[in-house]
């Protein structure tokens, strides 16, 4: 049995190594077409078109692209993205300190959202069908497609400005403790919980009412367990595989909403760097913060899908990949 | 003829694991007296009304600077107040409509129709054409679409189009995985069968007879991602890739106006925020009016 759930996290991990290469590439290929060549970036529109020259031939970019990406993917294997040309210093250092900020603030989102969606779809599920179940689904999944930026400003204008609960910042200033840097990112982690907490009360929802229609539910009511302990023992224990894995799945996800979040209070996390790597087209910056959201994805949702393999016997048959 | 379903009980049932899309066919036809699905069709009703005439029915010019009373705060001549240039929000919160409810209708009409074509050669064809392409769609799929939006607006430059193609190209691989699935459990079914064997060729079975029967998730899926095209367009408007100026846009607005809000003026983005959210919140009424959030 072992060996057969090793073989089965063996190719899952194997597919996951291949989905990696192919964003590496897609990317790599993708950044052919930013528009400027690296020299120009470096040296402004002024300089000279032979010093431009120059420094692409230093820096490599004169070379076919095939050779440029295999020349990348060895050095980054090793942990080295190359310099950054906007800042023309090597790209390491500054993508480790932005997953690390990034996992501080999914960290207090996470903290805030699995307890309250959790509950909520078990509240839901337990009573489907009712109106609460219908107003709790409503209005998670309604929370959930507002734009972050707009929910972001509006939380922040609420409980940053006029109530002056939070501090508008994402970022508390250097030397601060551990406890204030939380306490910094409790408001920007906020529009992150409107947007999960919907999707993982939905998924716990449909797993607790599944769970309560099965046959092993009925057999414990019928044998005269009480509610309680068939809700706890027979129920939650079923209903809650699936949620895991979307959690697992959705750590990739909100790493999107990074992007909108970080930029907006100033945190120094994974989704600014990317978004200011684009803009300023500094290619192997995007190149490597592009390919780690990609890593941190496939990571949680291969380890969704082994946790819940672990969880239920049923699956190891079937690697889903 | 929209509910159509057809009576044989396998038919009915509802194809199994399409996330977030569970058509349950019995629960169309009272889903159109559904209050939730009401209100959100009046909200929408509303804006697309706002987008296509908003230019005759707007009190002020949503274009005009007036230097001399810029940051006005409501009040009973300008409704929303003016913004940084002196021009009067609530006009161009109507006018601001017009290509936000332009540009996500069309991405999504363009992913739904790649999607779905895709998603009936992924489910019809099947065996190992389905499981190598399914394969790159899911490494398609690892990538957040902001991030990849971001990489081709900064590669393309950003405009409208550039946002429709980004958005239509992203939602294909999601739509196609719904369809497949729900092809899948149309394939073994007798009228399939009973088509292919009075000569139908492929492209006869997928469209004409598969299609029609598929056409419920199919509808469920674009409304869903109605939705989330709304919030992406205006996630870019507001990080600069999107709609540009001098459009009245809501996303552009909120992006010029939060820089003020510390100094306390707040309307520019409340009222342009309350928008975003007033379409996508209706938007999402009318899906769960159609059934798209039951789960099982």
């Amino acid at each position: 049995m072992v060996a057969a759930l090793g073989r089965v996290v063996l190719t899952r991990l194997g597919t996951m190594l291949i989905t990696l290469i192919l964003v590496s590439v897609v990317v790599f290929l993708g950044g052919q077409v930013l528009p400027g060549d690296p020299g120009r970036v470096r040296l402004g529109p002024l300089a000279d078109a032979n010093a431009v020259a120059a420094l692409n031939h230093q820096l490599g970019t004169d070379r076919p692209v095939s050779v440029q990406y295999f020349d990348w993917l060895m050095h980054a294997l090793r942990g080295d993205f190359g310099n950054s040309l906007a800042l023309n210093a090597p790209v390491a250092p500054f993508l480790r300190d932005a997953l690390a900020n990034s996992a501080a603030l999914v960290a207090v989102a996470l903290t805030l959202v699995l307890p309250i969606s959790i509950g909520a779809g078990i509240w839901a599920g337990l009573r489907a069908g009712s109106y609460t179940d219908r107003a709790i689904i409503l209005s998670s999944v309604s929370l959930a497609i507002i734009p972050d930026f707009v929910s972001a400003l509006l939380l922040s204008m609420v409980f940053g400005l006029w109530l002056s609960w939070f501090p508008i910042t994402g970022s508390a200033p250097p030397g601060s403790g551990f406890w204030i840097g939380i306490y910094y990112l409790i408001l920007p982690s906020l529009p992150l919980v409107l947007i999960y907490t919907g999707y993982i009360a939905r998924m716990t929802r449909a797993g607790v009412v599944e769970a309560l229609a099965s046959d092993y539910t009925r057999t414990a009511v019928l044998k005269g367990l009480p509610i309680r302990k068939v809700i706890w023992r027979h129920v939650l224990r079923n209903a809650l595989m699936p949620t895991i894995a979307v959690i697992a799945t959705q750590i990739g996800y909100l790493l999107g909403g990074l992007v909108v979040i970080e930029s907006l209070f100033q945190i120094h996390g994974l989704g600014n760097l990317v978004l200011s790597a684009a803009k300023s087209r500094d290619f192997p910056m995007l190149e490597a913060g592009v390919v780690t959201l990609a890593a941190v994805y496939v990571l949680g949702a291969a380890a969704g899908d082994i946790i819940q393999m672990i969880l239920d016997p049923r699956l190891r048959g079937t690697a889903r990949t | 003829m929209t509910y159509f379903q057809p009576a044989s009980p396998v038919l009915s049932k509802p194809p199994v694991d399409v996330e977030g899309a569970d058509a349950r066919p019995r629960r169309a036809a009272p889903a159109l007296r559904s209050p939730t699905l009401i209100l959100g069709v009046v909200v929408l009703v509303f804006w697309v009304f706002c987008a296509i005439l908003g230019t005759h029915v707007v009190p002020f010019d949503p274009y005009a600077d007036n230097v001399l009373s810029t940051f006005t705060p409501p009040d009973s001549e300008h409704w929303f107040g003016t913004d940084q240039l002196g021009r009067d929000v609530f006009s161009r919160v109507i006018v601001g409509s017009r290509d936000i409810l332009t540009v996500a209708p069309l991405a999504t009409v363009l992913g739904v129709g790649l999607g779905a074509v895709l998603g009936l050669l992924l489910g019809y064809v099947g065996g190992w054409f389905d499981a190598t392409v399914s394969r790159i769609l899911d490494a398609l799929m690892a990538l957040p679409l902001v991030v990849l939006a971001l990489m081709t607006l900064v590669a393309v430059g950003a405009s409208n189009l550039g946002v429709i193609l980004v958005i239509g190209f992203v939602y294909a691989p999601i739509v196609a995985r719904t369809v497949r699935t729900a092809v899948y459990a149309q394939r073994e079914l007798d009228y399939v069968s009973a088509a292919r064997l009075s000569g139908a060729g492929p492209i006869v079975v997928m469209f004409r007879e598969i299609l029609p029967n598929v056409r419920q998730p199919i509808l469920i899926e674009a409304i869903v991602r109605l939705g989330y095209a709304f919030f992406t367009v205006a996630t870019l408007s507001f990080l600069g890739l999107g709609i540009q100026p001098p459009s009245a846009d809501w996303g552009l607005a909120i992006a010029d106006g939060y820089v003020f809000l510390s100094g306390g003026l707040w309307w520019v983005v409340t009222f342009n925020g309350l928008a975003i959210i007033s379409l996508v919140v209706a938007t999402n009424l009318i899906a769960e009016g159609l059934g798209a959030f039951e789960t099982r």
